[in-house]
């Protein structure tokens, strides 16, 4: 079977998602279509040779409507005959839309494939239309599904996580993330969104925050306590009777940020990477999608990531570094204690609790911050995994070569 | 030097008067930007001793717009220095829109573009009803955009559908057209009233939060889906594509800062535009139209043309001779500025025949209620038709618009020329006919000139003025004196058959028939031309012109060159001209040219065009066929240039764009040239020679011009 090769992984800085933010500026296509001029740009790419654009994206309505892969290969005045797909597997979506680049160029059937995503929180809100679970009372009945936040308080609830425990990780996503940027750690990947003259509208991640503290941390209202004693607590505990009480510790400290931003995924077989000149930062071992229980919901990264391993014959002890998505701190916390992997593999640069959760852009993100990670500290394994709304997850298995 | 007055009156109401010192009118330039900062920052210091604002004028006009000769300063990519400044302009606005104390606008008068975004920006205008006060935001149309929150605030103010054509029309409305809209207050008599008004506004203690600072806001017209009516947002680009097919990116520009504002927060909308405009700013096409329908526009306007040290005189009777189109449409435009017009042809029936028309005319005025009939009255009883060469007895100016045919014209300069008062002058509006030789038949030839119109008279703004051998000073002065006064726009140019204008609109229509020759689709020549932004294709022209009349001046040409003992030179497209001719395909009013035409005023390309000139070129791209429309247009112009019959790179320009449709995004034919470099216009130019003809090769002045990449200035 043909390997598939990443052979770059790019993104934009992620702006805080919502009016006053960066990039509320700018609309998601454009976002995108920077983004495959930057890629154009760097290797002098024949676009004509790209066989498809598969960009994940969770709310696929409004600006991000249609097809938003095929509107920005268009805009971005890559070759009109690259066509372009959307796939949504909530906030695994590039991780999916990796994946199945992946499997597409190991099918044999196409050597070039973009992969990545987007999202522009600030510009297509979440909860902005109505969704399933808004008009068919029977999706509540019979799924029991929670909004994430309340489902994060209920695994810390079943862990036994105290609200010092979430914060203390809050702290160390922000910590790391600001040592990273500081030290240009993600200066490969990132590329400056920059308007239609080329002037730069923003370089890093904005929401970063070098000087927060436990104290500061500690002083923000829970986020989903008023959701919870609303009825949700009762929807969790009808499903998880042995949870005393749902402790609501998350907060917009200790949670992923809203943000905006986009991310793409080059990967090739071998022979076109020799055409095109390039050389592979890494190979795709292997991927896998799960679902879990629907009304924890976020649980799954832990399984989804054995599953991966399993595919490629590999267990947890052959992985050197490991991007767990900061949905909520539980969920990483969760993620450590089911795994039994050591905190110090984790998310070392920090992740979406201090730089934000751009949904569908962000697996996209975690993959070019693993792969810049492994090169700079000369490790060779990595793994991306993700929780995603109704109980998913997805994970990445990748190996430098 | 400060251009704005700050005066606090015992009321606390602070007088801010816009007064730029030792001009006649205010300007947002540095001088201008520097005096709002200053007055800002004294009113924010003074705030708690302020009960409010009053920003007024001293000049006859409010404020009209921006420093163009500073955007014309901007070098292309440098988007960085607009941006900071548009950007800090807008926070001066910004800062008074936030004052926290009310903010009145006393409109004394005009206030167009810079203007009218300081009136958007205060909490409440109060316009004064004078004649002639015009507001709006006009940036588009010298390729520009509104950058000092103009769009963020119509937008905002009046919702995007209404707000859109405004900007991107860029048509000026008058202030009861404002109110309507609800941008205006109140409209009063007078400057008083409308200082009074702002004055008793601001002891009414009214919210000084704009909408759009206030929680729960909405864009007007909007609802929770839609921005505006999705039929609208949907068809809105779409019209401006039909329209102008993207050839004036300011229109483009502004629409996209419309819609791409009315999503985001205030000061999202504020950068977005500004970063609209830095892009438009230091463009081609920008600069292309400030120099030309500014600069060229206000030079030409202002008799710069004028010979000095004659003394000025006006037109109080005007003859025309010709009651047909062209003479009758003089009249009329004569007429509209309140010129008693004697119409003389050659029998009373046929003068009779042309005030018939110009009945007409009027009533249609009428109908689309841009005239009153009692303005319509008095305009028609300004004319008197006449088969009598005496009526014309007194008449300052007489304009012969007969057929272009020499005889005829000799004769009625003869019979009419005698009328003349004493010093007047004889003009022939001849689009061809060398002046000089016209004047051989004058008893006077040093008061014998060209005025050539435009058809149809009453719309086209140019008169190219053609000075003959003999032509004195006073005379041209008084016929720049005259397109002055019936508001027009002059050219001068030497004599020469065709002139500026004709000669260079003949190598259009003729390329254009040359490309059938070289296989090329017509349906490709037609559309190419109009998508470039030419108002017809050439073979619509050549057809509505009449190809036989075309053929036969053409061999009329050859014949006087053959007895002349000269060889004409082979000039393209008349071989497809005469074929067709020959194919009895003779033009429109013939039955059928190029286009075949149907009963019910449709038209097509004929269907055997194709057999008859062969598709060797099928497959031709629309960007060659445009350049060689452009290009031919342009060469011909620098060797008329070169030969000294037009004499400055002003009438070039806005002759070509006022006269024969060039592209106005060109800026005219030699700007045109000067937008893509002399240099690299040469290099073209050779190609083109070298693959179509002899004609497109560079003239001498270009090349040496070229050598240098110097621009025609």
């Amino acid at each position: 079977m043909t390997e598939a090769f990443i052979y770059d992984a790019i993104r934009t800085p992620r702006g805080r998602g919502k009016a006053g933010g960066a990039l509320h500026e700018v609309d998601p296509i454009s976002l995108v279509a920077g983004l495959l001029r930057a890629l154009q740009a760097r290797y002098d790419l024949d676009t004509a040779l790209v066989d498809d654009l598969v960009l994940g994206c969770v709310q696929p309505r409004q600006e991000q409507g249609g097809d938003i892969a095929r509107t920005a290969v268009l805009m971005a005045g890559w070759e009109s005959r690259v066509p372009g797909l959307q796939v949504n597997r909530y906030c695994a979506s590039a991780i999916e839309s990796t994946a199945l680049a992946a499997q597409k160029v190991m099918s044999g059937w196409e050597s070039l494939v973009v992969a990545g995503g987007v999202e522009s929180m600030s510009r297509v809100q979440m909860g902005g239309a109505p969704g399933p679970a808004d008009t068919l009372p029977d999706l509540s009945f019979k799924l029991r599904q929670l909004p994430t936040g309340v489902a994060a308080d209920l695994i810390a609830s079943l862990d036994g996580v105290t609200r010092s425990d979430v914060d203390a990780f809050a702290l160390r996503s922000h910590q790391r993330a600001a040592a990273a940027q500081k030290e240009g750690r993600f200066d490969r990947s990132v590329v400056p969104v920059t308007d239609d003259n080329g002037m730069i509208i923003l370089d890093h991640d904005e929401t970063v925050r070098p000087d927060t503290t436990l104290e500061k941390l500690s002083t923000l209202k829970p986020a989903f306590e008023q959701m919870g004693k609303m009825g949700f607590d009762a929807v969790a505990l009808s499903r998880y009777p042995e949870v005393a009480a749902i402790e609501h510790i998350h907060t917009g400290g200790n949670s992923s940020g809203v943000v905006d931003g986009a991310s793409l995924v080059m990967v090739g077989s071998r022979e076109m990477g020799e055409r095109l000149g390039l050389k592979p930062r890494a190979r795709v071992v292997s991927a896998a999608s799960l679902g879990d229980e629907p009304t924890i919901m976020l649980s799954a990264p832990a399984p989804v990531t054995e599953m991966a391993l399993k595919r490629a014959g590999m267990t947890l002890s052959d992985v050197d570094l490991f991007e767990v998505n900061e949905a909520f701190s539980s969920v990483v916390l969760r993620f450590a204690s089911a795994t039994g992997v050591d905190m110090d593999k984790i998310n070392v640069n920090g992740g979406a609790i201090a730089m934000g959760h751009p949904l569908g852009a962000t697996g996209g993100m975690l993959i070019g911050t693993l792969l810049d990670e492994l090169e700079r500290a000369d490790k060779q394994t990595g793994v991306v995994t993700a929780c995603a709304m109704g109980g998913m997850g997805s994970a990445l298995v990748i190996e430098r070569v | 030097m400060d251009s704005i007055r700050y005066d606090r009156g015992a009321d606390g109401i602070v007088t801010l008067t816009l007064d730029n010192p030792g001009k006649s009118a205010n300007m947002m330039n540095a001088d201008f930007r520097a005096s709002l900062e200053s007055a800002v920052d004294r009113l924010e210091a003074e705030r708690d001793d302020i009960a409010g604002v009053i920003i007024t004028s001293a000049k006859k006009t409010f404020l009209a717009g921006g420093d163009l000769s500073a955007i014309l300063a901007v070098e292309p990519g440098d988007f960085a220095a607009s941006y900071e400044r548009t950007q800090h302009t807008k926070s001066l606005l910004r800062r008074l829109e936030l004052l926290g104390r009310p903010v009145a606008a006393a409109i004394n008068g005009t206030a167009l573009g810079g203007g009218m975004e300081l009136c958007l920006a205060c909490h409440a205008r109060f316009c004064v009803d004078a004649k002639g006060v015009k507001l709006g935001l006009p940036e588009t149309n010298l390729g520009l955009i509104p950058a000092a929150g103009g769009i963020v605030r119509l937008v905002r103010m009046i919702g995007l559908e209404a707000a859109v054509p405004l900007i991107v029309d860029g048509k000026s409305i008058s202030p009861a057209q404002a109110q309507e809209l609800g941008l205006l207050d109140e409209i009063l008599p007078d400057v008083d009233a409308a200082m009074k008004a702002a004055r008793d506004w601001i002891a009414s203690e009214p919210d000084v939060t704009k909408p759009w600072d206030r929680k729960g806001y909405t864009l007007p017209g909007s609802n929770a889906a839609y921005m505006a009516d999705p039929t609208y947002l949907r068809t809105a680009p779409i019209l401006l594509i039909k329209k102008s097919n993207g050839r004036y990116p300011a229109q483009e520009a502004a629409m996209r800062a419309a819609f791409e504002g009315a999503s985001v927060d205030f000061d999202a909308a504020s950068r977005i535009e500004s970063r609209h405009f830095a892009g438009i700013a230091s463009g081609p096409v920008a600069k292309n139209m400030i120099t030309t329908l500014f600069f060229h526009m206000q030079e030409a306007n202002s008799g710069k043309a004028r010979p000095e040290g004659v003394a000025p005189r006006s037109v109080s009777r005007l003859g025309v001779l010709g009651a047909g189109m062209m003479g009758g449409g003089i009249a009329y435009s004569a007429a509209l500025r309140g010129i008693d017009c004697v119409l003389k042809d050659a029998t009373d029936e046929k003068a009779e025949q042309g005030m018939e028309r110009l009945r007409g005319m009027v009533d249609r005025q009428i109908s689309r209620g841009r005239m009153t009939r009692e303005k319509a009255d008095a305009l028609l009883a300004k004319i008197k038709p006449t088969g009598s060469a005496e009526d014309l007895e007194g008449c300052d100016l007489i304009v012969e618009a007969v057929f272009e045919d020499r005889a005829l014209k000799a004769t009625v300069t003869k019979e009419a020329e005698p009328m003349l008062a004493k010093g007047g002058i004889f003009a022939s509006n001849t689009s061809t006919l060398p002046i000089t030789g016209l004047a051989e038949t004058s008893t006077n030839p040093a008061n014998f000139i060209g005025l050539h119109f435009f058809s149809p008279v009453d719309r086209m703004p140019l008169v190219e003025i053609i000075k003959g051998r003999d032509t004195s000073d006073e005379t041209l002065a008084g016929s720049l004196d005259f397109v002055q006064q019936i508001g027009k726009t002059p050219i001068v140019v030497n004599d020469s058959r065709g002139f500026f204008t004709s000669r260079v609109f003949g190598t259009y229509i003729r390329e254009g028939a040359q490309m059938l020759e070289d296989g090329i689709p017509a349906a490709m020549v037609e559309n190419a031309a109009t998508d470039a932004g030419f108002p017809v294709g050439p073979l619509t022209v050549l057809d509505q012109v009449s190809l036989t009349l075309t053929n036969s001046a053409r061999q009329q040409a050859l014949r006087d060159a053959e007895a002349e003992g000269v060889t004409l030179a082979p000039a393209a497209g008349y071989g497809v001209i005469a074929k067709m001719v020959e194919l009895g395909r003779e033009g429109r009013a013939a039955g059928g040219g190029f286009y075949s035409y149907s009963e019910d005023g449709t038209k097509a390309l004929w269907s055997d065009l194709a057999t008859h000139f062969g598709t060797a070129h099928s497959g031709v791209d629309a960007k060659e066929v445009e350049d060689r429309l452009l290009y031919i247009q342009a060469i011909e112009a620098i060797r008329i240039f070169e030969e000294g019959v037009v004499e400055t790179v002003r009438d070039a320009n806005i002759g070509s764009i006022l006269g024969i449709g060039y592209p106005r995004w060109t800026g005219g034919v030699l700007q045109f040239v000067n937008m893509i470099g002399t240099a690299a216009f040469a290099e073209r130019a050779n190609a083109l020679a070298d693959a179509y003809g002899e004609r497109y090769r560079p003239p001498a002045l270009l090349l040496e011009k070229a050598a240098r990449n110097d621009p025609f200035v």
